[in-house]
């Protein structure tokens, strides 16, 4: 295999709590327990899970807009984990993020075609006419008229708000784009328009997508491969297709279960899974979804399961069969 | 045919409108429909729609000014809400009609223990002692599946997980036994792992119940799964209205066309997912400068001069599918 544009090693992110009046430390959050996985270049990694499973957290960390705990990072080869500001800046325009919430991600007070520059202006890439000719055609390249340039981020729609959004993630020729949630915040319809550009995008610029959203669908649809999270750990990961017809961790069982299906026809809403997820504060020790799980064993509850390979490209923590997980077949 | 007797509420020609500094706009136009004992009627459509309006307004809830109910009936079970004085509505809701909102947190009170949210709720309607509601309270909470009900009881909001929440008010809402329970967006703030428990909860408690239920969602999954019928809402009208069978094996106004083919499906035995996501072009217009004809039109592949010119009128197309377009045959033959 090429080396990787993105390798996550071992990745934790810690947040103490504090109480009392002296703030003294007592408990943890285990936001993120030990997170690895790779993203080649030109691929779109799906992670799903539910919140509060450390998804946003890993996001932001492999940005360093969080400091991890302790773990790798390592972009294009080089490890960008202990980088200094300064160091880190260069990298900066080779990885942008797309936040879920269009509406409290553009400054208000800056016209449109300011925000999408801004990225040009800090960097010194382009000034004056060349950066307006820029500006132009990436609002082109997202389906926005040029001449909106200098409307102000109250005057678009929700859609066309996350349109400028991509299109400053696009002005500094990222090879990795992160995309927290991108389309969450917006209605089924136009929620279509923004997956279907993020696609032709990839398609035009050859960039990676690390990708979060809750929504099984939209991630089943944009993604080459789909990472599953449960309380800070990667439960599941595995091709598109391999992962949605053939899934082995109970999780992901459960989980695509619960999505309801827009087919009358093939009514099912029952849930394979009862009670919440426990709080990642004191994590259930050994598997932390045992105390959800139908196929629990004694030592599910003591033994924290690997991340093992099951064949096809398919990795899945669960003790089940010998580390494999438990067939669908049996389901 | 159904009785009469089996509706339980019975909308007709409800018209809801809001006066803002930018003009007057109808946020619902024209609206009727019923709902029948132990059924479940699911309003879809996007933001804006109006669908909310339309649960504020069964419930009286639109805020006045700048909000105001100005045209049509809303009838209960023969009662009809619209002409009620305030104290009057006040013994209905929460009492025969009640409602469950999507953020379970703000429709909660923050400093009430959960049992007596519940007690209040009850001893409003019935005048029975503290204690017996406060036995009802923690009846309740068992029927919603809250586990130690006695001990959840006397615990605050913030102490509940969200899906324990709406629980909590899905339990408060059903105290009284009501004819008709409006939920919106119930489960929209909810993981979708607990967006299971709480729909399949909400279903088996309705059949044991024989509640009305009017489902208010933007989505379809959820349409597909839970309702018997469906009215598709667009800039405030109705603009289909069918069978949950009929509406999913053939949609015939191109708004619910397009809004199906744009949603992507989780691939599984039998779904293939779409290559590329249909979109709808454009988006919903602003409901103060609605266009003269169909709202749709300005989106609309299959639009002639004629949906421009006039609204298209609701036209029963056989077995109570009806449907507002002008060319509302052609679309179902395409599908």
């Amino acid at each position: 295999m090429t080396e990787a544009l993105l390798e996550v090693t071992d990745l934790k992110k810690y947040y103490p709590v504090r109480a009392g009046v002296l703030r003294r430390q007592v408990g943890t959050v285990h936001s993120v327990d030990g997170v690895s996985f790779s993203l080649q270049a030109g691929e779109t990694l799906g992670l799903v899970g539910e919140s509060g499973c450390g998804k946003s957290t890993v996001a932001r960390s492999v940005l360093r807009l969080v400091e991890p705990t302790s773990g790798k990072i390592r972009l294009d080869g080089e490890d960008i984990t202990h980088l200094s500001k300064s160091a880190l800046r260069p990298h900066r325009r080779s990885m942008q993020i797309v936040f879920q919430d269009p509406f409290a991600s553009l400054n208000p007070r800056m016209t449109a075609g300011d925000i999408v520059g801004e990225p040009l202006i800090v960097h010194g890439l382009a000034t004056g006419k060349a950066l307006e000719a820029r500006v132009a055609k990436l609002f082109e390249q997202v389906g926005l008229r040029p001449d909106q340039m200098h409307n102000f981020p109250h005057q678009f729609s929700g859609g066309q708000r996350q349109r400028i959004c991509i299109a400053r993630a696009l002005a500094l020729g990222p090879r990795l784009i992160v995309c927290d949630e991108p389309v969450s915040a917006l209605d089924v319809s136009i929620q279509a328009q923004v997956i279907n550009l993020l696609i032709d995008l990839q398609r035009q610029h050859g960039f990676s997508y690390l990708f979060i959203a809750h929504d099984l669908a939209v991630v089943a649809h944009i993604s080459h491969r789909v990472a599953v999270m449960y309380l800070g750990r990667i439960v599941e990961i595995a091709g598109k297709d391999e992962l949605f017809r053939n899934p082995r961790h109970p999780y992901t069982q459960a989980l695509l279960a619960s999505v309801p299906i827009a087919n009358p026809l093939a009514k099912k809403l029952a849930p394979l899974v009862d009670g919440d997820v426990p709080s990642p504060v004191n994590p259930p020790p050994g598997c932390a979804f045992h105390t959800r799980c139908r196929f629990a064993m004694e030592r599910c509850k003591i033994e924290r399961p690997a991340l093992l390979d099951a064949g096809d490209g398919h990795q899945v923590a669960c003790l089940l069969n010998e580390g494999t997980g438990r067939s669908n077949a049996t389901a | 045919m159904t009785k009469q007797s089996d509706l339980v509420l019975e909308v007709k020609n409800l018209k809801t409108v809001f006066f803002t500094n930018s003009g007057l706009f109808k946020a619902v136009d024209d609206l009727s429909f019923s709902v029948r004992r132990g059924e479940t009627l699911a309003i879809v459509g996007e933001s804006g729609c109006g669908k909310s309006v339309t649960a504020l307004s069964l419930m009286r809830l639109v805020p006045d000014p700048p909000g105001r109910i100005i045209g049509g009936s809303v009838s209960l079970e023969g009662t009809d809400l619209l002409a009620l004085d305030e104290a009057e509505m006040r013994a209905v809701r929460g009492n025969r009609i009640s409602m469950i909102f999507q953020e379970p947190m703000t429709s909660l009170n923050p400093v009430m223990r959960i049992g007596d949210q519940i007690v209040e709720a009850v001893r409003l309607h019935r005048s029975i002692p503290a204690r017996e509601a406060q036995t009802i309270a923690v009846e309740m909470l068992r029927l919603v599946r809250i586990p130690e009900p006695a001990r959840r009881a006397r615990e605050y909001p913030h102490q509940l997980s969200g899906g324990m929440r709406q629980r909590a008010m899905i339990a408060m809402a059903l105290a009284c036994r009501p004819a008709l329970l409006l939920a919106d967006e119930p489960t929209t703030a909810l993981d979708v792992t607990i967006q299971a428990q709480i729909l399949a909860l909400i279903l088996d408690l309705q059949k044991e119940l024989g509640t009305g239920l009017v489902l208010i969602t933007h989505d379809l999954g959820v349409v597909a799964q839970t309702a018997q019928r469906v009215i598709v809402m667009y800039a405030g009208r109705k603009v289909e209205e069918a069978s949950v069978e009929a509406l999913f094996a053939s949609p015939m106004h191109p708004y619910t066309r397009g809004l199906m083919a744009s949603i992507p499906a989780v691939p599984a035995a039998g779904i293939v997912a779409p290559e590329r996501l249909n979109e709808i072009p454009g988006t919903v217009p602003s409901l103060v400068r609605l266009p003269k004809g169909c709202a749709f039109a300005p989106r609309c592949k299959l639009a002639i001069k004629r949906c421009e010119a006039e609204y298209p009128p609701l036209a029963d197309w056989g077995g109570g599918h009806l449907a507002a377009c002008w060319r509302a045959e052609e679309v179902a033959e395409v599908a």
